[in-house]
């Protein structure tokens, strides 16, 4: 209760002294409002990074395994080096999904990119992806009409085809594609299914892509330059890191490596991604903390120094209350609340830029900006820490001004 | 005895110069009495005045109130006794410039953590009793001299103190709002409280009962009415 009444005369007594020191009291905040909006600002980008990002990476799913020729992070070096690997064949990945015990499904996947045509509508350079029926598991996409093509279409070769949904919409804007016959580098190929729409993934649009049968694929376009890529589904998200080491074996042994050979392919998986990106956002994170810790550190200083002005204005005043019975207590919490209301005024405009630049950002570029209500918690304790760190050596020394000589200040 | 100093002593040591600014105080003021403290600058007057108040302390010597020794108090128990016991008048007035009258005059209901609604009763009760009930929103700076200084010792008496301390409280008055001034202090002391004044004036300290006259720090003579009557 008493507690209560000191903060409320301190309340009243800072919101007097700022309001008469509007100008003094708004200039301190700078260094404070530069702060809280660095740290702000950054925060939010790296928020909103992180949602797209990891709505992006999602699509790969976390139990997936890639097994390829090329690692997805390589020097030019490296790159170099790899080229000279054997290229992954078909024959290569039925013996993994022999092979294998952790392994769900195992997709093999070749892509090209070829003209698409129904009647007069025509899709230039659409990809087209040569796989098995295991693609429906790896992918997680399902068809919305008629099905995806079975392990017979593959083994018989047959002309069939399943469309992305864009594929769909724009070669049969106003019909059932199902049946019909669309013609892929002049090869005539039967619809039987269109897949649900999957969205994008960075650049790449899934919904314009075309599935055929991996061994359809492999007459038509050949196989001799093309290496297989592997989408291996693991059986449950943690037999991931076992199914790498597994999937390794079973490559080495499928490919006859001995002990001292090094592994002639590449086994990818999301959380490569996940660490690169973290690697990245991690430099984010230390110029946040760096410009916003220097800042604050200066704004922080800038409201010391206000506060030590403000106590040696108001000695008279300080002798004044403590002749009438203010304890050292009762002028610390004074002090205390208009340093405390300082911060809050810089964290309230370091708020406001903030969201405004965020705003500006994510409008001229393509960072997304995610401003969530805990800044707002985040900046009360910003307010109360900063207040009261700085606050507390000017505050001590008024507290402790000796009555007489306070009331005789001039 | 509502005061009791006994050997009292105040050195102040400025480099290597002493100055014995009390010397031997021995003195008693019991409850409603009304004293006057004199003598030329310099005798330690004010530096008594500060003692009495609890402002400061004394550099030897007791010093009972109301029969509690307050001569080893820190700085916060002689807080909450200056709070509880002692209500100051200055010659400066000393009132905070931005607060206003009534503000002013609950400041040290603040200090004791009365609730809002009883703080604002009890100095608008201290307001009335001087005589300002009409002036309670003013600041400062919107009020005369005589009327500052009402606001001080409504201020002085809202939390019916033991004592009620003035230092010169018309030394900054014309001698009209002076006499007014000694009207309110008269009234307080006949409603029970006890008042102790600091002057250099004859005409003001005739209004009490007992002068304490001072020199050098020492008490050169205390004496009540009834002999000056003689
Ligand atoms: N804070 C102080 N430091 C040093 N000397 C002081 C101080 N306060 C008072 N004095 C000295 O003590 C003596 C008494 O002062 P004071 O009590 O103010 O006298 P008065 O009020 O009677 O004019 C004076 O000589 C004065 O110079
Ligand atoms: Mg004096």
């Amino acid at each position: 209760m008493r507690i209560l009444i000191y903060i409320g005369e301190g309340l009243k007594i800072a919101l007097t002294a700022l309001r008469a020191y509007k100008m003094r009291s708004i200039l301190t905040t700078l260094g404070i409002v530069i702060g809280v909006m660095t740290v702000i600002t950054i925060v939010a980008l790296v928020q909103g990074l992180n949602k797209a990002f990891t709505e992006e990476i999602s699509a790969l799913g976390s139990d997936t395994l890639y097994i390829d020729k090329y690692s997805w992070f390589m020097d030019r070096d490296t790159y170099f080096a790899y080229r000279n690997r054997p290229n992954i064949k078909i024959h290569e990945a039925e013996r993994v999904k022999e092979l294998s015990r952790l392994a769900e499904a195992v997709a093999p996947a070749l892509y090209t990119r070829r003209n698409i045509q129904y009647r007069e509508r025509k899709l230039e350079g659409s990809i087209v992806v040569g796989t098995t029926e295991d693609y429906l598991i790896t992918s997680n996409a399902y068809p919305e009409y008629g099905r995806f093509f079975t392990s017979t279409d593959v083994d018989h070769r047959r002309s069939v085809c399943v469309l992305g949904w864009e594929v769909a919409q724009k070669l049969f804007p106003n019909t059932d594609p199902i049946g019909k016959r669309v013609s892929i580098e002049g090869r005539k190929m039967r619809v039987i299914g269109v897949r649900e729409k999957k969205g994008s993934f960075f650049n790449n649009n899934f919904d314009t892509w075309v599935f055929i049968p991996i061994n359809t694929f492999a007459s038509i376009f050949g196989t001799r330059y093309r290496s297989v890529q592997m989408e291996v589904k693991v059986k449950s998200p943690d037999l991931v890191e076992d199914a790498e080491i597994e999937l390794a074996g079973v490559m080495r042994r499928i490919r006859g490596l001995s002990g001292g050979d090094e592994n002639n392919f590449a086994i990818n998986k999301q959380s490569m991604l996940m660490d690169t990106y973290n690697d990245l956002t991690g430099v984010l994170w230390a110029v946040a903390i760096g410009v916003g810790s220097i800042s604050l550190l200066v704004g922080g200083i800038g409201i010391m120094n206000i506060l030590l002005v403000s106590v040696t204005e108001r000695t008279r005043e300080i002798g004044i209350r403590k002749a009438i019975g203010a304890k050292r207590f009762d002028i610390m919490v004074q002090f205390l609340i208009e340093s405390i209301m300082i911060c809050a005024i810089g964290v309230f405009i370091g708020i406001l830029c903030a969201v405004g630049l965020a705003k500006l950002v994510a409008s001229v570029s393509p960072i997304p900006a995610v401003i969530t209500p805990w800044v707002v918690f985040l900046g009360l304790a910003f307010t109360t820490v900063i207040g009261i760190f700085f606050g507390i050596y000017p505050a001590s020394k008024a507290a402790k001004l000796n009555p007489i000589e306070a009331l005789r200040y001039e | 005895m509502m005061i009791q100093l006994k050997d009292i002593n105040k050195v102040y040591e400025i480099g290597s110069i002493s100055v014995n600014a009390l010397r031997d105080v021995d003195l008693n003021i019991g409850q409603n009495e009304y004293v006057a403290i004199m003598g030329p600058s310099g005798s330690g007057k004010s530096t008594l005045m500060n003692i009495i108040g609890c402002l400061d302390t004394a550099s030897s010597g007791t010093y009972l109130l109301n029969d509690v020794d307050v001569s080893d108090m820190d700085d916060d128990q002689l807080a909450e006794i200056r709070n509880r016991e002692i209500g100051f008048v200055f010659q400066t007035f000393n009132l905070l410039p931005r607060a206003n009258a009534l503000h002013n005059v609950e400041l040290p209901l603040i200090y004791n953590g009365t609730p809002s609604s009883k703080r604002r009763q009890q100095a608008e009760n201290a307001l009335d009793r001087v005589g300002l009930t009409d002036r309670m929103h003013h600041k400062p700076n919107e009020l005369s001299g005589g009327q500052r200084q009402r606001v001080a010792i409504a201020r002085a008496l809202v939390n019916n103190p033991s004592i009620i301390l003035a230092d010169e409280p018309t030394g900054n008055l014309d001698s009209k709002t002076g006499d007014e001034i000694m009207e309110v202090f008269e009234e307080l002391h006949d409603a029970g409280n006890t008042i102790i004044l600091v002057t250099h004036e004859e005409y003001i300290a005739e209004h009490s009962d007992r002068i304490i006259r001072l020199r050098d720090g020492y008490v050169e003579r205390d004496e009540a009415k009834s002999e000056l009557a003689l």
